[in-house]
């Protein structure tokens, strides 16, 4: 470890991620605010369940479960991201300069990820929110099926970069009963799932997404222009007891 | 064509002699069975679901309540519950909700199994005057133990892993704040704090009037992760990660927005009057790799200084699933049984899915002891354990501990009418109607659920001084203290028993 001031750097090559994990609580609790992670190859659960402010530079590929009930931190990730980024987080941001895979922001209640690439599988599963807690998910380039399934709050926003359509595959927001999907461009009902409609977007919507989409251009070194004044697509519940009808009482 | 109404479930009626026209019966009655008209008190016997509230506030006994008063045409298979739930079907074209626990006939294997006591040989111990040791510790145990020497003193070297310390090998399962009240949960929570042992907290969050018992409460992560965060996994004394429930194995739970007040939308961390929807699976598991990465995350978070464990219903493959969950990290493995109780689950689910308790921790001990991984996990017996004996017996099959719900409930007043998922429970358990709340007052339901928790380990040691065993860890998995009475030769090899008089 090298210590910077309030700064330190850990090389991680070949270390455990339960060791990595209480390197970096007594590095936090000692009030260091920026730990730099090398060579992170695979490690699970970085940040697990971790609070305070802290940011934390991940150099690598992580492995499944980053940032998992994380209450506050901020992780930047330069490398891909394993499953499930984000899995029940509660607030702080995760950056990723690179595609994440399957279930990311599961469950999430609070704070903000961003993906500079691609998605897998049933990103944004079962986010949810409740007063001022409301989830963000941006996700710079595509996202494959089952985009917000059962989601229940916040905001999941596929902006379609790199000239590629954001969305290849059916099934978005299959069950959502609550919460908003923003996609750039335009989404057939095929690619609906049960229990999403889809609407043009409002001007006022339109005024809710542009300063987070300048966010993510800014965390990336992008151009946000392309993106401001581009058609989006919004898809809701179509309503907010999918399940109501389904069942009748014994008596 | 009409199908017309279906025969009363129930009649109720006043005797005219007997009654004072207090109107107790009208304030009791949440379903509107009684109404005050001038010198009389008139009754409309079809909303009534027999919980009996009125007949326990009567001062005069003068209301009588009788199942069933019209007669269908008898039939051995055509039962008057079948008829009638094909005639709401017929209606409806929906899935039938039913509350409680599975209300199909089948045979009770509790109630195939005798207990042994000492006779002349090894004689019983009286627990008067001996000391009984109940106390249990759930958690993995250590396969071996290394010691080193140092200054002449022994020092233990394993680094044992975290344990649950009961002094009953009793505890009450999950029953989440929202499916009953926090009157409720608070009774429960006082109980087993008063009797040193667990409760489970459900997965509706835990509140915070319940945080001076948060020592005693098993904290539940659900499909749904409802009020799960950091904080809160963190206040829980183990986390348990509920994969399927005994009432209804392999779906999912939703909990209407009708149910979801104020309070409730708090501690789940979901908006007032939303429906909370628990998925089927975790989105996050998929396979047991993917089960021990939830374990692991979970140990991770709380820097593994909780016990995790795994709730499953008993089905068919349970031993098997038993044996992946024991390799996973997981300290214990929780067996929910077909018999198992419920808030709202869909009848064909209730009834037909999942198998009995007694076969299920049986087969799992078993098959954790064939792999020689049976320290790896404790078990937890649960769904349908009704008396003391069914404790002992479960125990003697296998099990190091069991969850109680309905009988808890029973504690409190619940006369298990099973029409919980109205959300009208004249006991004030399950129900979120403050005035309902209100009548459940949890310095008396705590003292009768300890009352409970108390009588039964003092008849377990009972059964235990009886059958010359002083020590719980005797007892568990001690199948030679039981025999099958009438069961057959394949549920006696799946039990490992033999049959009385052998």
């Amino acid at each position: 470890m090298t210590e910077l001031q309030d700064a330190i750097r850990i090389d991680t090559s070949g270390m455990h991620y339960t060791p990595l994990n209480r390197a970096i609580r007594a590095a936090v609790t000692s009030g260091v605010r920026r730990i730099h992670l090398d060579n992170i190859m695979g490690q699970r659960f970085i940040a697990d369940g971790l609070r305070g402010n802290v940011e934390i530079v991940i150099n690598g590929v992580p492995g499944g479960d980053l940032g998992m009930f994380m209450s506050g931190p901020t992780c930047i990730v330069y490398g891909n991201c394993e499953h499930a980024p984000g899995n029940t987080m509660d607030a702080g941001t995760i950056v990723i300069h690179g595609n994440a895979g399957d279930a990311v922001a599961h469950s999430m209640r609070g704070g903000m990820i961003f993906v500079r690439d691609d998605i897998g599988y049933r990103g944004g599963i079962h986010m949810k929110q409740y007063q001022e807690k409301r989830p963000l998910l941006i996700v710079g380039g595509s996202a494959r099926a089952f985009l917000g399934e059962y989601m229940a709050g916040g905001l999941i926003l596929v902006l379609g970069r790199k000239g590629r359509s954001p969305l290849l595959e059916r099934g978005i927001g299959s069950g959502i009963h609550g919460g908003k999907i923003i996609i750039r461009g335009d989404v057939p009902d095929w690619n609906l799932g049960v229990g999403a409609r889809v609407d043009k977007m409002t001007e006022e919507e339109r005024g809710e997404i542009n300063p987070l989409i300048e966010k993510f251009a800014c965390y990336f070194g992008l151009d946000p222009q392309p993106f401001l004044t581009d058609p989006y697509s919004i898809i809701t519940p179509s309503s907010a007891r999918p399940f109501a009808n389904k069942y009748t009482w014994e008596v | 064509m009409s199908i017309g109404s279906v025969p009363l479930r129930y009649r109720i009626s006043v005797d005219r002699d007997q009654c004072m026209l207090c109107g107790r019966c009208v304030d009791s009655c949440p379903y509107g069975v009684f109404r005050k008209e001038g010198e009389q008190i008139h009754v409309n016997s079809r909303v009534c679901v027999a919980c009996h509230r009125c007949i326990s506030m009567c001062p005069r006994d003068a209301i009588s309540l009788v199942e069933r008063p019209v007669d269908y045409r008898s039939h051995p298979i055509w039962t008057p519950q079948v008829r009638e739930a094909i005639y709401n079907q017929a209606r409806t074209g929906k899935i039938i909700l039913s509350g409680m626990g599975n209300a199909q006939d089948y045979p009770v294997i509790f109630d195939r199994l005798v207990l042994d006591a000492c006779q002349v040989t090894n004689p019983s111990i009286d627990p008067l005057r001996e000391p009984m040791e109940l106390r249990t510790y759930l958690g993995k145990k250590p396969s071996h133990l290394n010691f080193k020497t140092v200054e002449g003193d022994t020092v233990l070297q394993t680094i044992l892993s975290p344990n649950l310390m009961l002094e009953t090998p009793i505890m009450i399962g999950h029953m989440s704040y929202g499916a009953i009240s926090l009157n409720a949960q608070q009774s429960l929570a006082r109980a087993v704090t008063e009797c040193g042992t667990f409760m489970g907290t459900g997965e509706g969050g835990l509140h915070e009037s319940l945080y001076p018992f948060q020592d005693h409460m098993i904290v539940q992560v659900a499909s749904g992760r409802f009020g799960v965060d950091i904080n809160y996994l963190e206040r829980g004394a183990a986390i348990e990660i509920k994969i399927g429930q005994g009432a209804k194995p392999g779906i999912g739970g939703h909990l209407p927005g009708e149910k979801v007040c104020a309070d409730v939308s708090c501690t789940r961390m979901i908006p007032e009057g939303s429906d909370a929807i628990s998925p089927a699976p975790h989105h996050d598991i998929y396979s047991i790799e993917d089960l021990k990465q939830l374990v692991r995350s979970l140990k991770e978070a709380t820097e593994w200084k909780k016990p995790v464990f795994v709730k499953i219903a008993a089905v068919h493959n349970s031993a098997a699933i038993a044996a992946g969950i024991a390799r996973s990290s997981a300290d214990a493995v929780v067996i929910d049984g077909f018999r198992g109780g419920t808030g709202a689950a869909p009848r064909v689910f209730r009834d037909h899915v999942g198998i009995p308790i007694e076969a299920a921790v049986a087969s799992v001990d078993a098959k954790l002891r064939s792999q020689g991984i049976r320290n790896e996990v404790s078990i937890i017996a649960s769904g349908g354990i009704r008396e003391s004996a069914d404790v002992a017996k479960v125990i003697a099959l296998g099990a190091d501990a069991v969850y109680i719900g309905t009988a808890a409930l029973v504690a409190m007043g619940c006369r298990v009418c099973g029409t919980c998922y109205k959300g009208l429970c004249p006991w004030g358990i399950a129900t979120q109607r403050p005035d309902l709340v209100a009548r459940l007052d949890p310095d008396y339901a705590s003292v009768n659920v300890a009352n409970l928790i108390h009588a039964w380990t003092l008849e377990l040691s009972e059964l235990m001084g009886a059958a010359g065993i002083n020590s719980i860890e005797s007892l568990r998995g001690n199948r030679d203290r039981l025999r099958g009475y009438l069961l057959d030769e394949n549920i006696m090899k799946v039990l490992d028993i033999k049959t009385v008089g052998a």
